[in-house]
């Protein structure tokens, strides 16, 4: 297997390009190159067309929120960016490179915080990690290093020996984002990664991706919940019913809707405007 | 194919297996206390064992010279246990099913068998009432109650007073008799000479014999050598190993179905790892756990029983480990065609319970009937069963495990195949 060289993950990692100045994401700083970009995404499944046209990118040092109704084609987009579907169309570039077959090198830069809890119940989260690395090809020291600075980073050092079962639900997600770090990806597919969790788990959820963001990874982040959204994402794509319907900044998107009184509109009150008060299945 | 993702699920599926108290105890012990308790039974007598009798009951209706005659020898038998019983208890004891077969003497036997021992007359004849169930100790004891019948009548009429008198009885009845005179005179001086042997052997004294067999019989079991006796825990120990490691194998297949619903399988698939690794990692801890299995039981008889690798220990490995690929591999089949846990589960019972029954897991094959026999190699438990019986107490060489081995990679293979065509990778 060949590919980029692997770093445990570190805060001392430096970044892959020097920082540059944005006004965009409220004065964060976000750096130019473009770690993930899905060009002109198609997915289809039988008569459904789930994703149609859709394209985004994200860059280094960016928190992208990916916002849909249910059935909007959110996952079906997450799937395809994380190699786990085929497009029917369109690409998926992992820093330039296009992302091709189950084996891609490229796929190491990618980190899967998937929805469920994807985790052994009967392992421990020290176990659970060990697996999960060595998938990425990590053994010895630097997979025991990766473990203890995904477990330091999550706050489950004290519980590394424990199985994952005697865990609350808001450890069990702190435990899965850490398993989707666990091998320094470049850039992070987070999707819903705060169902279920109480708000102390959530708020060091966020602490988490926002020292992520700090250190240069690039973020897709989808959610329902529209605050995550405010508070993480430098910029929001509104996705409905497999099309991109709006891609921008919080404040632009404020900018677009008009409200009474010329208070800025919330993010829901755009996004219903923009996606409809119908029912979704 | 990356070797790293290959042995870390390997590592992580023997660590979820051994933390499963209930698959452990499942897999290891289950199949040995039933393998004993089948072997206890299926292994037969050994060398200096007394055989099991055979409970029967005698009614003798009769109490002449010859019905005594015939409860002594039954008695006698080694292969009989005799209970001398009214005939209402005798038939109760047969429908209750304490007794195997009832023996009605009936009034005037003797007489009869007597009379048509010397000429064509009526036979008179010797009731059996017996349990449906056991047909088959019907037949032995039918074979050797005609031995016990031929002795008594045979005896009391070349030596005991019934016969004299039936002799005596018979003389002027032949000579009166419209038979031809050349055959009429042939009968007299039969019956004349059986009269002068009543007076030599009342004489000479001395334990009349009567018919007996003209031969005596010598056993050999044809097992792995003269001096290897037949171990039926050789037999029960691999196939119940067999029946639990499919068991085990079925359970992976499930668990693969639990993970996808999980969403553990988008996790791994995120990795730059080939679906065909993934399947051979499954593969690989399937059959590590099968062999681990089969060999626990087998050690287990060994140390025990005294099972013995009687052929070659190289095709004993060799089977093992064609057996354990066919069971990982028919896990992964079951992963691949089974929908949700829950219908894999029914089906997988089902179908493991019919391949083990067909392939004489539990009672050896050579007791279905030839159809069946031949019709039961399309079953891969069967060369399985019988590949281990040809590399343990049959004490076959090598080349009696070359077959098993190939038609069990021949499975594996059409198994596999299908498993890595039709998994569902994602949840419906």
């Amino acid at each position: 297997m060949t590919g980029p060289a692997l770093q445990p993950f570190s805060s001392e990692n430096l970044p892959l390009v020097e920082k540059t100045d944005d006004d965009e994401g409220g004065g964060d700083t976000i750096w130019p190159t473009v770690m993930l970009e899905i060009k002109n995404l198609r997915k289809s499944f039988g008569p459904l067309v789930a994703v149609d046209d859709v394209s985004f990118s994200v860059r280094q040092g960016e928190i992208l929120g990916l916002l849909g109704p249910n059935g909007a084609g959110k996952t079906t987009t997450v799937s395809m960016a994380a190699g786990l579907l085929t497009p029917d169309r369109g690409d998926v570039l992992i820093a330039g490179h296009r992302l091709a077959g189950d084996t891609d090198a490229a796929k190491r830069r990618i980190g899967l915080v998937p929805q469920d809890l994807a985790l052994y119940d009967e392992l421990s989260a020290r176990d659970n990690l060990r697996f999960f690395g060595a998938l990425y090809s990590l053994r010895g020291g630097a997979l025991d290093d990766a473990i203890r600075r995904a477990l330091a980073l999550v706050g489950l050092e004290e519980r590394a020996r424990d199985a994952v079962k005697t865990f609350s639900g808001g450890m069990k997600r702190r435990l899965n984002l850490a398993a989707g770090l666990l091998h320094d990806p470049d850039i992070l597919l987070l999707d819903e990664p705060t169902v279920g969790v109480d708000p102390q788990s959530r708020n060091a959820i966020f602490d988490n991706l926002e020292a992520l963001k700090a250190r240069g990874k690039a973020l897709l982040y989808t959610t329902h919940y529209m605050e995550e959204v405010e508070r993480l994402a430098d910029r929001i794509v509104i996705i409905d019913h497999g099309s991109v319907v709006a891609d921008d900044t919080l404040a632009g998107l404020q900018s677009r809707v008009a409200t009474a009184g010329g208070r800025p509109a919330t993010l829901e009150s755009m996004f219903l405007t923009l996606t409809g008060r119908s029912l979704r299945d | 194919m990356a070797l790293i993702p290959v042995a870390a699920m390997v590592r992580k599926d023997l660590q979820l297996f051994f933390s499963d108290r209930r698959a452990v105890i499942m897999s290891f012990l289950v199949p040995i206390a039933i393998a004993s308790f089948f072997g206890s039974i299926f292994s037969g007598p050994s060398r200096n064992a007394e055989p099991a009798r055979i409970a029967v009951a005698i009614v003798d209706h009769d109490l002449s010279a010859i019905s005594r005659g015939i409860v002594a020898g039954a008695q006698g038998d080694r292969n009989l246990k005799i209970d001398l019983a009214a005939e209402t208890d005798a038939r109760d004891s047969v429908r209750r099913g304490r007794t195997v077969v009832a023996v009605i003497i009936p009034a005037g036997f003797g007489d009869a068998a007597g009379r048509a021992f010397f000429s064509n007359g009526e036979k008179p004849p010797l009731g059996l009432v017996y349990d449906p169930s056991r047909a088959m100790e019907l037949a032995m004891v039918r074979g050797v109650m005609t031995e016990h019948v031929m002795q008594a009548v045979s005896r009391e009429m070349f030596s005991g007073d019934q016969g004299r008198a039936l002799v005596e009885e018979t003389l002027p009845r032949v000579q009166s008799s419209t038979m031809p005179d050349d055959q009429k005179r042939l009968l007299v001086e039969m019956l004349g000479s059986v009269q002068r042997f009543y007076g030599q052997s009342t004489r000479a004294g001395g334990a009349p014999q009567g018919i007996t067999m003209p031969y005596t019989v010598r056993e050999e079991a044809m097992t792995a050598g003269s001096n290897i006796a037949y171990n039926g825990y050789a037999h029960s120990f691999g196939g119940m190993a067999i029946q639990f490691l499919l068991f085990a194998m079925a359970n992976l297949g499930i668990e693969m179905l639990l993970e996808r619903q999980k969403g553990l399988w988008k996790r791994l698939r995120s990795a730059p790892v080939s679906r065909a690794t993934l399947l051979a990692g499954k593969a690989a801890s399937g059959t590590l756990i099968s062999l681990m299995t089969l060999w626990v039981s087998f050690a287990f008889a060994m140390i025990v029983f005294k099972v013995r690798i009687e052929g070659s220990v190289a095709g004993f490995i060799g089977i093992s480990i064609g057996v354990a690929m066919m069971a990982a591999s028919f896990g992964l089949l079951v992963a691949a065609l089974g929908n949700t846990p829950a219908s894999a589960r029914g089906i997988t019972t089902f179908a493991i319970l019919i391949m083990v029954m067909l392939g004489g897991a539990w009672v050896p094959a050579f007791v279905f009937p030839r159809w069946l026999q031949q019709f039961t190699l399309i079953v891969p438990v069967r060369w399985a069963v019988d590949g281990f019986d040809a590399m343990t107490w049959r004490g076959i060489g090598l080349s009696g495990a070359l077959m098993p081995i190939a038609v069990l990679l021949g499975f594996t293979a059409a198994f596999m195949a299908v498993a890595a065509t039709r998994f569902r990778w994602e949840e419906a």
